[in-house]
């Protein structure tokens, strides 16, 4: 089955899964939404069941996203699906774009459980497992708004001073790795979405081309049958050519998105990287300026300092990770539109060879006859 | 089909030429003009090759002996021409007379319409035909002195002829409803055939926008780029080859539409048993009443009511020597009629038969040439998919090393 996640790490290994399916609509006097059902089934010893099933909204998602990047804010966190789609003309709860979010969301949740770190994430683990009061609860606790707006504050402050200057060269290559790769994602996820429309518009037509030839057969005799033919072989390359769109829009759609969404998650990972060195040298070009106290602020500094170390390393890993799977990603899911286009194709020819068979078999019984 | 011209003598439309000149008003056009090419076929001695002759036509002496066959031949379902303008165009191609395609694949058509002329066992022993492809100068006014379109019918009057006849053959009235439909079908299946050319292009060459990014991608990828940037080239070659795969569609598609065309000689030759069965029944009137005319003033009875019946009563009767006079005179007109009838009944007959003669031959080449036609298609197909499979293997391979 093209939706359900593929392997990162060790396969063997995994012991934990996960899934989400089943989306119910929940109507309230102030509100109307969506829940979905995430199962859970693991060998773990830290859980206390070996399954779970829980109803989860796209809130929770956004709730438990906020939680990981805070925990571990260089760390990349996997892309949720957007709050709505401006373009298109789909309905914020058409069946399409609720089983696109729905695809999008199990997807989210098992690279999460794929990743060495995240995956014993203890927000994580209260997602998969508390019922909805439980997990309301445990939602008010934690920094409280005012603490997290004064964090936010702190940041832009830090950001604005950049943290650039004394960047590390690895992570200014990083950068421009992101900047290109960004542009070229976007404008690969536009080809896709036209070639995607393009075949449909040729499905639409298909549609009518065959029956034409069927129509035409009931006023002949002796080529009804050749007439017959040929609007079968057409029919069936149709069907064959809407196999073809639904691996686009299974496969190759879904991944470029997530990694146009995985573009700006990279940005915004090596921004917090920055603030982080930003925060660092502000308080080391702040001591510069003091003569005394130096020995005082030297504990703070060296705990900045193994932050920025912590926060360098925890990234470099995990680029390397994202890069090896983004290319296995990549290369997945070409190969999987090559083989896509091969078996329309193949389809394609074997009916079309079955027909001219059929014909030249007559005329050669019509030449003896 | 032994004595037929084809036999005899190759013929091409080898070539086509602009030019500029004046036309009947005086102003100056640009037209296209077409060689015409024939060489007799006997085996000349020592190998050698018979001498070729030419010379040039334009699209509208075409037009004129066809008009010209049709007007003398008109129990003969005859060949059609290309069409004057681009029909049926999926928007890369254009309908543009002078481009360079569409007079190419006029080019082809008015040599096929020759060559169906020269293969036809009746029309290829026309006089002014062989003319056509071997007198340049004068043959025009050869054509005006035969006086042919003298004997065309006038559009009214067949048309009145189809409202109003009575007993046409069943045959043709059948063979007209076929030829409705075809024409119907055709028509549709052009226009729909079209439409899907037009949405295949965009297919193929949509995917040609891969190529130039998996390149810029390619440059900032280690272990990636080699398998990207080969993908590319063969997503530049599998949009590039949508090209000539349309191009040889067109020929599908003109011969189809030469079947559209011929649908029309079926229609002529139905309409033209019409008016023959129309005036048939009008000259089988027109002797009846003369008949009861004349009956009425040798008895005097009067049956149907008639102004000079009625002047006559009012007036006074005519005298019997006048009336004697009356009576010689339908009496010869009823003898002239009733010839004329005679031969009227045979010509019909003779036309109904050599029509369905020329309409069965017709009828065993249109099911051979369409039935060619679709394996022709389903040909083009099975080539179109080996290169598609062709270049996705490569791209597969490609993506797979990546």
């Amino acid at each position: 089955m093209i939706n359900q996640y593929k392997f990162e790490d060790e396969p063997e290994l995994r012991d934990l899964f996960i899934t989400v399916d089943d989306p119910e609509s929940h109507i309230t006097a102030i509100e109307t939404f969506i829940t979905y059902r995430v199962v859970t089934k693991t060998s773990r010893g830290e859980f206390d069941s070996s399954e779970y099933e829980v109803r989860r909204r796209y809130q929770d998602f956004l709730w438990l996203k906020s939680k990981l990047e805070e925990a571990h804010p260089t760390l990349i966190i996997p892309p949720l699906p957007e709050k709505f789609i401006m373009k298109g003309m789909v309905e914020r709860f058409s069946d399409e774009f609720i089983e696109t979010r729905r695809k999008a969301l199990h997807k989210f949740l098992n690279r999460i459980a794929d990743h060495p770190t995240l995956t014993f994430n203890e927000d994580f683990k209260i997602f998969l497992t508390a019922q909805a009061w439980e997990l309301s609860s445990h939602k008010k606790q934690g920094p409280g708004l005012l603490s997290r707006m004064g964090q936010t504050v702190r940041a832009v402050a830090s950001s604005v001073r950049g943290g650039v200057k004394n960047r590390p060269e690895i992570f200014t290559e990083m950068n421009d790795y992101v900047e290109i790769f960004s542009q070229k994602i976007n404008v690969l996820d536009k080809i896709a979405h036209r070639i995607y429309k393009e075949e449909r518009e040729y499905f639409n037509e298909m549609k009518e081309y065959g029956p034409i030839h069927t129509l035409w057969s009931a006023s002949e005799e002796d080529i009804a049958d050749s007439l017959k033919g040929v609007a079968s072989c057409i029919n069936k390359c149709c069907k064959a050519t809407e196999k073809r769109m639904a691996g686009l829009s299974e496969n190759l759609l879904p991944i470029l998105h997530e990694y146009v969404l995985y573009s700006d998650i990279l940005m915004g990972v090596l921004k917090r990287r920055d603030q982080i060195q930003g925060e660092l040298d502000c308080r080391v070009d702040a001591l510069a300026n003091k003569k005394t106290e130096k020995d005082l602020f030297s504990e703070e500094i060296g705990k900045l300092e193994d932050k920025v170390e912590c926060a360098n390393n925890a990234l470099k890993a995990d680029w390397d990770r994202w890069k090896q799977n983004m290319q296995c990603d990549m290369r997945s899911t070409f190969t999987n539109v090559a083989e896509n286009n091969l078996h329309y194709y193949e389809e394609c020819l074997a009916t079309w060879e079955s027909f001219l068979a059929s014909q030249t078999v007559d005329l050669h019984v019509e030449e003896d006859s | 089909m032994e004595d037929c011209l084809a036999k005899k003598m190759e013929i091409t439309v080898s070539e086509a030429e602009k030019r500029t000149g004046r036309n009947a008003m005086n102003m100056q056009e640009t037209y296209t003009a077409y060689l015409i090419e024939t060489r007799a076929v006997e085996p000349q001695s020592e190998g050698q090759c018979a001498p070729v002759d030419s010379l040039w036509r334009r699209y509208s002496e075409f037009e004129l002996l066809r008009n010209y066959l049709s007007v003398t031949y008109p129990h003969i379902v005859v060949p059609p021409l290309p069409e004057k303008r681009a029909d049926f165009v999926w928007h890369k191609l254009s309908a543009d007379n002078m481009d360079p395609d569409f007079v190419e694949r006029r080019r082809i058509g008015l040599e096929n319409f020759l060559l169906r002329v020269a293969s036809h066992p009746v029309l290829c022993q026309d006089k002014i035909f062989y003319s056509f492809l071997t007198q340049e100068g004068g043959w025009k006014e050869m054509v005006n002195e035969t006086g042919f379109q003298l004997k065309a019918d006038s559009r009214l009057k067949a048309l009145n002829a189809t409202f109003r006849v009575k007993n046409p053959d069943k045959r043709f009235t059948e063979l007209k409803h076929y030829s409705d439909e075809l024409q119907s079908v055709i028509s549709h299946l052009l226009r729909v055939r079209a439409r899907v050319a037009d949405r295949l292009y965009g297919v193929y060459k949509v995917h040609g926008n891969y190529g130039r990014v998996f390149s810029e991608w390619s440059a900032i990828e280690k272990e990636m780029g080699d398998g990207l940037q080969s993908a590319g080239h063969h997503m530049d070659v599998y949009a590039a080859s949508i090209d000539d795969i349309l191009e040889e569609e067109e020929h599908y598609a003109d011969q189809l539409k030469e079947y559209l065309f011929y649908a029309e000689a079926l229609r002529a030759v139905c309409r033209k048993h019409e008016l023959m069965q129309y005036d048939l029944e009008m000259a089988a009137q027109d002797l009846t009443s003369k008949k009861q005319q004349c009956e009425e003033l040798a008895t005097g009875t009067v049956r149907t009511f008639s102004l000079k019946g009625m002047t006559s009563k009012l007036f006074g009767q005519e005298t019997p020597e006048q009336r004697e006079a009356k009576i010689k005179v339908l009496e010869e007109q009823i003898q002239e009629g009733e010839e004329q009838l005679k031969s009227k009944n045979l010509e019909g007959r003779d036309f109904v038969k050599s029509a369905w003669a020329d309409i069965e031959r017709f009828k065993e080449q249109k099911n051979h040439d369409l039935k060619e036609a679709l394996i022709n298609y389903a040909v083009m197909q099975i080539s179109m998919c080996k290169k598609g499979i062709q270049v996705w293997t490569n791209a597969k391979e490609c993506f797979s090393k990546m």
